[in-house]
């Protein structure tokens, strides 16, 4: 028996782990550092914010009359609601716009277009096009649609200025979700006789659609929380007026909170944590929505 | 129905050896029934490569029509002519004409959606739609516009591939939860459920196990009562226990040989071929 230990202990003398199981578990610590490093910011966010509002209503502002009234003169009588109406605006308009260009262009590119250079350049366009800075498209949208086509600083000048940000997001996520679609889908429906719209309205769609809305909803989720294109556009940064239409003057959620937050009152800080917790709370639900349309439509698939 | 099957039973063997021994081996392609498809100079191109040397054959109503041959030598390419699927190859160039009940389905005026309509077709791996069991067999009828008593086409549809008994108290589960063979007889029966007189087969076996290909050959047996049947196999004794003819391919996009299987595998008038179905080659 010893004899046996003796000789199992020598055949792996020569092998020596220590050094690269040591690295290994710092590789390992890093890694878990870094998972951890997101979660923790968020929740100190989170904190940060809900401490300023529990602030905010211990001196006696009132969540009620913020999330009903308008702006005002005096920090105890302001709202929020003309931004809140605001920014539903502009996520419908910018919805409107968005999907169909961007879901537009990912059939196009993927189930139409011929493989050549055109397309090609188009493709290597796009993913440029998701990395503009979104000031830009506020300049671009305050250029043309506000000032060119007289439109002015209404909310669809808005609508457009944030649909074209989040355009090329939506392409590339649905270009994603169409390739995800196995080839052999769409042999096995040509074969059936169909026709290639039917078979993209019938096969392909469906079969990508999960992916396609994941994908539009999180571009929309960033889409209402932007402020710079909105600032270029001509926001209204503090709104008495809730919009009635389209082509009102608006405010909007990010823009107000932005405007809150560098107000020498300091009452209208703890007014801009509020805000932030009704933006946060709509971001939460469209993303957790988003999760949902994928999870249900995975099942089935 | 009871009394007259057996009769059927004694003749069928006659019937089979009288035309087996009236044939000459050389007008095989040349039946006697009535010819569904006829390729004559059929050749293929991808870009500049030539992939189907000119093909001559005439293929029968209601029988299987086997192809084998080593890989690459062009059977999946001939099948894909017939419904022209070839036609969403970029680059890939059809020339010679094959008829399809006399007509030749490569003539402008014909509209390769209309003829898919005519020939159905069954993949290699099966290619279900997420969607549920009943709306993948009742896609083809849909999409063609003829969809009044579907339930009654999807019965009969799935009975024909064999494949009822296992589903018909879950048909509208996702037909992507069946196991690979019950997914490939779906597809037979979304391929036959618009009727469409002709069913292309590309090695529909080869991704399946035994049990679920023995399934699948009996199928095609039965098939071949009602319908024509195409069907590429790399597999010989497939084709030699499921198919009246057989057509070999051999390298180079060549149709080597087209006869009756009994008379292929027995006798081979090509040396190459009877290498190829000893072993000797490819």
């Amino acid at each position: 028996m010893s004899a046996e230990t003796a000789e199992e202990q020598d055949l792996f003398e020569d092998v020596d782990l220590r050094g690269i199981k040591i690295r290994g578990w710092l590789f390992h610590a890093f890694c878990l550092v870094a998972a951890l490093f997101g979660v923790v910011m968020l929740a100190m966010l989170i904190l940060d914010v809900l401490w300023e509002a529990l602030v905010g209503f211990a001196i006696g502002l009132d969540p009620i009359t913020f999330l009903t009234s308008t702006a005002h003169r005096d920090p105890f009588s302001a709202g929020f609601i003309a931004a809140i109406v605001g920014s539903i605006w502009l996520m419908v308009f910018t919805v409107i716009f968005s999907m169909a260009l961007g879901i537009g262009t990912a059939i196009y590119l993927e189930e139409y277009a011929p493989d050549n250079r055109v397309t090609r350049l188009i493709e290597a366009n796009l993913t440029n096009l998701a990395g503009v800075p979104s000031v830009v498209y506020g300049l671009l949208a305050l250029a043309v649609f506000v000032n060119a086509m007289r439109l002015g600083p209404v909310i669809l000048a808005g609508a457009i200025a944030l649909a074209l940000l989040v355009v090329p997001i939506i392409i590339v996520a649905s270009q994603e979700a169409l390739r995800g679609v196995p080839d052999g889908m769409r042999q096995g429906s040509a074969a059936a006789g169909a026709t290639q719209w039917q078979t993209i309205r019938q096969v392909v769609l469906p079969a990508a659609f999960p992916g396609i809305m994941t994908g539009t909803i999180l571009a929309l989720a960033r889409a209402v929380g932007e402020t710079a294109p909105l600032l270029m556009v001509g926001v209204v940064l503090e709104s008495g007026l809730i919009p009635g239409d389209p082509f009102s003057r608006f405010a909007a959620m990010p823009t107000e909170i932005y405007y809150w937050a560098f107000r020498p009152v300091t009452e209208f800080h703890h007014l801009a944590a509020y805000g932030i917790i009704v933006l946060l709370t709509v971001m939460f639900s469209m993303i957790a929505s988003a999760v949902y349309i994928r999870n249900r439509y995975e099942r089935i698939r | 129905m009871a009394t007259s099957e057996p009769t059927v039973d004694d003749l069928a063997p006659t019937l089979e050896t009288n035309v087996a021994a009236d044939e000459p081996p050389a007008d095989a392609g040349e039946a006697s029934e009535e010819t569904v498809l006829h390729a004559s100079d059929l050749t293929v191109y991808y870009g500049t490569e030539q992939a189907l040397q000119p093909v001559t054959a005439a293929l029968p109503e209601r029988e299987v029509t086997a192809i084998i041959g080593p890989s690459g030598c062009g059977k999946s390419t001939f099948l894909r002519c017939i419904n022209r699927m070839n036609d969403q190859i970029d680059g890939c160039r059809v020339e010679g004409k094959l008829r399809f009940y006399g007509k030749n389905i490569y003539d402008n005026d014909v509209d390769p959606v209309a003829l898919r309509r005519k020939i159905g077709m069954v993949f290699q791996k099966p290619n279900p739609f997420p969607k549920s069991i009943y709306d993948n067999v009742a896609y083809g009828p849909r999409i063609q516009g003829c969809d009044d008593d579907l339930d009654a086409t999807v019965e009969s549809a799935l009975r024909r591939a064999a494949l009822w008994e296992e589903v018909s108290d879950r048909l509208d589960e996702s037909a992507l939860d069946l196991s690979g063979g019950q997914q490939q007889r779906l597809c037979i029966a979304r391929a036959i459920a618009p009727d469409p007189g002709v069913i292309l087969m590309d090695e529909p076996a080869s991704a399946l196990d035994p049990i679920a290909t023995t399934k699948i050959e009996d199928l095609i047996e039965e098939l071949a009562e009602e319908y024509t049947v195409v069907i590429v196999t790399h597999n010989m004794q497939q084709a030699a226990r499921i198919s009246d003819r057989t057509m070999v391919f051999l390298t180079g996009g060549e149709l080597v040989e087209f006869d009756r299987t009994a008379k292929i595998f027995a006798e081979p008038e090509d040396q190459r071929v009877e290498d190829y179905i000893t072993g000797k080659f490819g």
